[in-house]
């Protein structure tokens, strides 16, 4: 572990090599069965829960100094100068840096690069890294930073998208305020309907919250390179940004993943990578860089705050006639991944409908607030919230139940999306509804009987029944998987094969990032059972491989999950006719099975550690999913997604309607996930997608006021804990999509996207309130 | 920064009167907060953990005398009958872990106004025993709290107990927070009834710039209930009496706007939560049968 308090000793003569550093990610191997369809056990499981797994905030050096980041206390502000003379007097400090230092190119992002490594003379949002101090213990860093004298002139931050929008706004960007407006034009603009409901939403700004904190460490190379160990969500979009900052050629920079702590897409943009980089070319020594978790909250992205103006259209039975819709995000001070977060809310504005007249503007603008980017249903759960209050609002209307009017509308296989995209594989979306509408509602709380644990306010007292409402509710979103938009969209994998000590062995190497969600568990089952063997290790993530695309999107299972298999098989194919030469036999009529090849004919067999004698059998597979298209920038029609997914909720609360506290008593979900791969990952990233969800509903927010954060601690940015989130009953489907690698489905993000609606549908029908804004507060529900 | 770790209270009280600025260290759940969060540079921290009598409760007399380092957990445990509301207000502190480490000493040693057991503390007339080199002074709780974590304690003092009386009577604590468990107070309300006395305690957390008794609400419900002579023969209580009670709690509150919750809204929550624990509170006297009824 990192001992902070005592460095290594700054007098100390370095000479020799740089080494590796210590605690780095290790091969994962587990040799057990379990093939694909299983829920073997993870290969970090036991690591993780002795707390010996080494995440990146437990990277060391004995060598290294230690990097931190002088921050723009102001949203908005001109910077005069800045005077680093103070700073560099400290005791032990190594280095100041600040945009003069930027070897290469002062300018990064994942769509546009827009953003300075270092601010150069204006700073667009609070917490705007401005310099770096390097020092030999982090204390030190620290005091020197304060050192640093930067002469602000502060000007008025933008802090009103839809201010933006309407062109009242100075400009904060060459280019212009507007990051991108996607509009989607289906059928008769002017339709008009017998019943027509509107509302406006608003969604606030939330934040993925991952427990592990921004950290890295970059070890300066001999070849005048840097050898950088992170943890990030998509290590070559990474290593190109970084390589281009530093103005290096792209293979003197490269990157191992370390121990990622969740990352939810608040991992994609850079944060800390440039800027260690940075500091251990300029020092010639390793150094690490630690976000406290105040910092964490100024260093990474978060979800766009949105503000969503819907008109639906229908007929007196509730069949929808149109939606006209205008779509606001904050995408904050830079654009990040904005212009894709647009296109999401655009192109699935309309949700998981049948729609044959659509009108929606989606516009992602730049403002003065913290920036915004990837997270968790990407787009998708700001339009879920406005469509599925709206669908409540027109059941009302119409006078149907709320289960009734998804079902008249739910969009099926064959369906036409918006975009003109005809939906190709299974769309179960009536059926999702069918389920969760038909399981047994939990009974209702009885207040002489019950631990307050299960009442609104739990063990705080607040209630004994008083005022107590319980309230069900419904939604159903839609998201697509992978990247979208005619996006490259590939992954690469390696996969050998060896007799280790007798046993034969199999390895994959590849650069996708496991965060967290279990891929290295999918990974090997892949390769069980594709190639037979039981003992498969997982080589640490690195840039010595192929891209394989980022860990977003719900795509890792999918992309690396089909060039794993692309590479198992051609790896199978080798071993199949090696075996086929040895026995005589032609390979088609071989199978591998329990490390071994068979023969489907006559049943010889020949052991695969001893057809591999001394030899390895090694190949790498570049994988793609079919091609999408981009949308056209006028009409928004294309074949823009390459497979959707989806999810219903039904939701069951009880709310104190006195004080405006809710306890979500129940969650029943239902998801089609194609292939549930791993039938135990499938169900925890159900549930812990509806946990996202419900904590957007009713508490998850970075509150802002004049572009500042007003809580950046997990004292008061609240997320769900174990007694807030209830039990759940899940249904999981599979339909297999005959286009996707096993008939799987991306899982992760559509029960992020219809916990939250379901959530506030049932406080709906329990307070009869029109709540049009997520996460609902007490004061909400009280008025006050 | 010096760690001192003196092994008897003795000790403690001569390194403190040494080095008064050295920053005690109970449980360290708030203390160790502020050190990572670079909020606090002590010179010297100076751990309790190891001096024995403070990590003892006994019975003296009519009352508990707390030991300021027991832990939260053990209050529950331990002492749930006799400290009822006290044990109330520790249930709702943090989580386990918190409950664990956390101590009544460290909660009115950093005194924030939204500490949970504080409203309890004003409610059932406790009292700070903080001892010094110089001797002992026993400070009522009333007295204690002096301005937003901000305390009555001299800078060679320590808090040694809290006295707290043994009831039967009823006592309830209730607080808001924005989440089911592991939260800061909204706001809060502890009330106490004092049968005995013939009189009411009522004071609120976190809508205030110190925990505060609601003097003008427990002024007016004492005074209901000796006129009408309910100690002796309760009764049910009037819908309008429970209502002003409410009101004049919600009225001795000086809420804030902040990232938890909207002044109005404090005030709206510190008026349900004082009629529902009075409710609570009478309802639980009523059954106990109180004057023979
Ligand atoms: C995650 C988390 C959740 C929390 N939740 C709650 C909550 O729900 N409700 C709540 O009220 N609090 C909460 N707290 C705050 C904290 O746990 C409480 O205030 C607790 O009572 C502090 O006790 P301690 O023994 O840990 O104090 P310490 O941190 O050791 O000390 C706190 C302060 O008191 C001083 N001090 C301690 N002992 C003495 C003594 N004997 N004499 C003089 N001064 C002393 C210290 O110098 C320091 O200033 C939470 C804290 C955390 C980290």
């Amino acid at each position: 572990m990192t001992n902070p308090s005592n460095p290594s000793n700054p007098s100390r003569t370095r000479d020799t090599a740089l080494s590796a550093p210590a605690r780095v990610p290790t091969e994962l191997t587990t040799s057990v069965p379990g093939g694909v369809g299983s829920s073997p056990h993870r290969p970090d499981a036991a690591l993780k829960v002795r707390g010996e797994f080494a995440f990146a905030s437990d990277l060391w050096h004995e060598d290294m100094v230690w990097g931190v980041t002088l921050r723009s206390p102001h949203p908005h502000a001109l910077i005069r100068s800045i005077d680093i003379t103070d700073a560099l007097t400290v005791p032990g400090v190594r280095a100041v840096l600040t945009h003069t230092d930027v070897p290469g190119t002062n300018r990064y992002g994942l769509e546009r690069p827009d953003q300075p490594v270092l601010a150069e003379d204006v700073v667009r949002y609070q917490g705007e890294p401005v310099a770096l101090v390097a020092a030999d213990h982090p204390e030190t860093a620290r005091r020197a930073m304060r050192r640093i004298a930067v002469d602000y002139q502060v000007l008025d931050p933008v802090v009103d998208a839809e201010a933006v929008v309407a062109g009242a706004a100075p400009l904060l960007h060459p280019g212009g305020n507007i990051v991108r407006h996607q509009p989607i034009r289906r059928g008769d603009p002017d339709a008009t309907a017998p019943v027509v409901v509107r509302g406006t939403y608003r969604v606030g700004m939330q934040d993925q919250a991952f427990l592990g904190p921004e950290s890295g460490l970059a070890v300066p190379a001999p070849d005048g390179g840097v050898d950088l160990y992170v943890a990030t969500q998509w290590l070559h979009v990474d290593q190109r940004q970084v390589a281009i900052a530093l103005g290096l050629p792209v293979d003197r920079v490269r990157l191992t993943l370390s121990g990622v702590g969740g990352a939810f897409g608040g991992r994609e943009d850079l944060s800390m990578q440039v800027h260690a980089c940075l500091l251990a070319l300029y020092t010639g020594r390793p150094v690490k860089m630690v976000y406290n978790r105040q910092e964490s909250f100024y260093g990474h992205v978060h979800r766009h705050p949105a503000t969503l103006r819907y008109e639906h259209g229908a007929d007196r039975d509730g069949r929808l006639v149109y939606v006209r819709a205008e779509i606001f995000l904050d995408g904050g001070a830079y654009a990040s991944s904005t212009p894709a977060v647009v296109a999401n809310a655009a192109t699935l504005g309309v949700g998981p409908y049948e729609v044959p007249n659509v009108a929606v503007d989606c516009w992602g603008v730049y403002t003065n607030n913290p920036p915004c980017g990837a997270m968790r249903g990407f787009g998708a759960v700001q339009a879920a919230f406005a469509y599925e209050s709206q669908m409540d609002r027109l059941a009302e209307a119409v006078g149907v139940g709320p289960v009734e009017i998804r079902l008249r509308n739910a969009m099926r296989r064959g369906s036409t999306l918006p975009t003109g995209q005809v939906v190709d594989s299974a769309a179960p979306v009536a059926e999702l509804l069918r389920r969760v509408a038909a399981k047994p509602l939990p009974p209702p709380v009885d207040p002489a009987e019950v631990d307050l644990r299960q009442l609104p306010g739990g063990v705080a007292n607040t209630t004994h029944g008083e005022g107590v409402v319980r309230g069900v509710g419904y939604g159903v979103g839609i998201k697509n998987i992978c990247f979208s938009e005619g996006f490259d969209d590939f992954s690469t994998a390696r996969v050998r094969v060896e007799a280790v000590g007798g046993e034969v062995a199999a390895t994959v190497h590849t650069a996708a990032c496991e965060v967290g969600q279990g891929l290295v568990t999918v990974l090997q089952q892949i390769v069980r059972t594709e190639l037979g063997v039981r003992r498969v290790s997982v080589l640490p993530m690195d840039t010595s491989i192929g891209d394989a695309g980022s860990t977003s999107a719900s795509r890792q299972t999918y992309m690396t999950g089909g060039a794993v298999r692309a590479a198992s098989h051609a790896v199978r194919d080798r071993l199949l006719a090696m075996a086929a030469a040895e026995l005589g036999a032609t390979a088609t009529d071989l199978v591998l099975a329990g490390g071994a090849v068979l023969s489907t004919r006559d049943g010889a067999a020949v052991d695969l550690a001893a057809l591999l004698g001394a030899d390895a059998v090694e190949r790498t597979a570049e994988w793609r999913h079919r091609a999408t298209e981009a949308v056209d920038p006028v009409t928004g029609q294309g074949n823009a997604h390459v497979q959707y997914g989806f999810a219903a909720h039904r939701a069951v609360v009880d709310v104190d309607t006195e004080l405006g506290l809710v306890r979500v008593v129940e969650l029943a979900c239902a998801q089609d996930v194609g292939r549930a791969m791993n039938p135990q990952a499938v169900l925890g990233q159900i549930q812990g997608g509806s946990a996202q969800g419900l904590g957007l509903a009713v508490m998850e927010e970075i509150q802002i006021s004049a572009g500042r954060i007003r809580n950046p601690s997990f004292t008061d940015y609240l997320i769900p804990t174990v007694l807030d989130m209830p039990p759940m009953r899940i249904d999981v489907l599979e339909l297999a999509d005959e286009h996707a690698p096993y008939g799987l489905r991306g899982v992760g993000e559509p029960p992020t996207i219809s916990s939250t609606p379901a959530i506030v549908a049932a406080i709906r029908a329990a307070t009869g309130l029109a709540l049009t804004r997520v996460p609902v507060r007490p004061e909400h529900i009280t008025g006050t | 920064m010096d760690f001192l770790s003196p092994t008897s209270l003795a000790e403690a009280l001569a390194a403190k009167a040494r080095q008064p600025e050295a920053v005690p260290i109970a449980g360290g759940t708030d203390v160790m907060v502020e050190l990572n969060f670079d909020q606090r540079r002590p010179s010297a921290l100076l751990d309790l953990n190891r001096v024995a009598e403070l990590s003892e409760w006994t019975v003296a007399g009519e009352h508990i005398r707390l030991g300021a380092t027991v832990s939260y957990t053990r209050i529950i445990d331990e002492l749930g009958t006799r400290l009822p509301g006290l044990a109330m207000a520790a249930r709702t502190v943090g989580s386990p872990q918190i409950r664990n480490r956390g101590s009544v000493g460290g909660n009115l040693g950093a005194a924030s106004p939204a500490g949970d057991t504080h409203p309890v503390l004003l409610a059932t007339d406790a009292v700070v025993e903080a001892v010094s080199v110089r001797g002992t002074r026993m400070i009522p709780a009333s007295e204690f709290y002096l301005g937003v974590k901000r305390n009555a304690l001299a800078a060679d003092e320590l808090i040694a107990a809290v006295h707290l009386p043994i009831t039967s009577a009823p006592q309830q604590f209730a607080k808001v927070g924005t989440r089911n468990a592991m939260v800061i107070a909204v706001c809060s309300v502890a009330l106490a009834l004092h049968p005995e006395q013939g009189r009411v305690g009522a004071a609120l957390g976190s809508a205030a710039p110190t925990p505060r008794r609601a003097l003008a609400a427990e002024a007016f419900l004492s005074a209901e209930l000796g006129d009408t002579g309910q100690w002796s023969a309760p009764r049910p209580l009037p819908g309008s009496v429970v209502t002003r009670f409410g009101e004049l709690v919600a009225q001795a509150a000086e809420p804030i706007d902040d990232v938890r919750g909207s002044a109005a809204y404090r005030r709206h929550a510190l008026a349900v939560l004082a009629r529902r624990t009075l409710d609570w509170a009478w309802q639980d006297y009523l059954r106990a049968g109180h004057g023979g009824e």
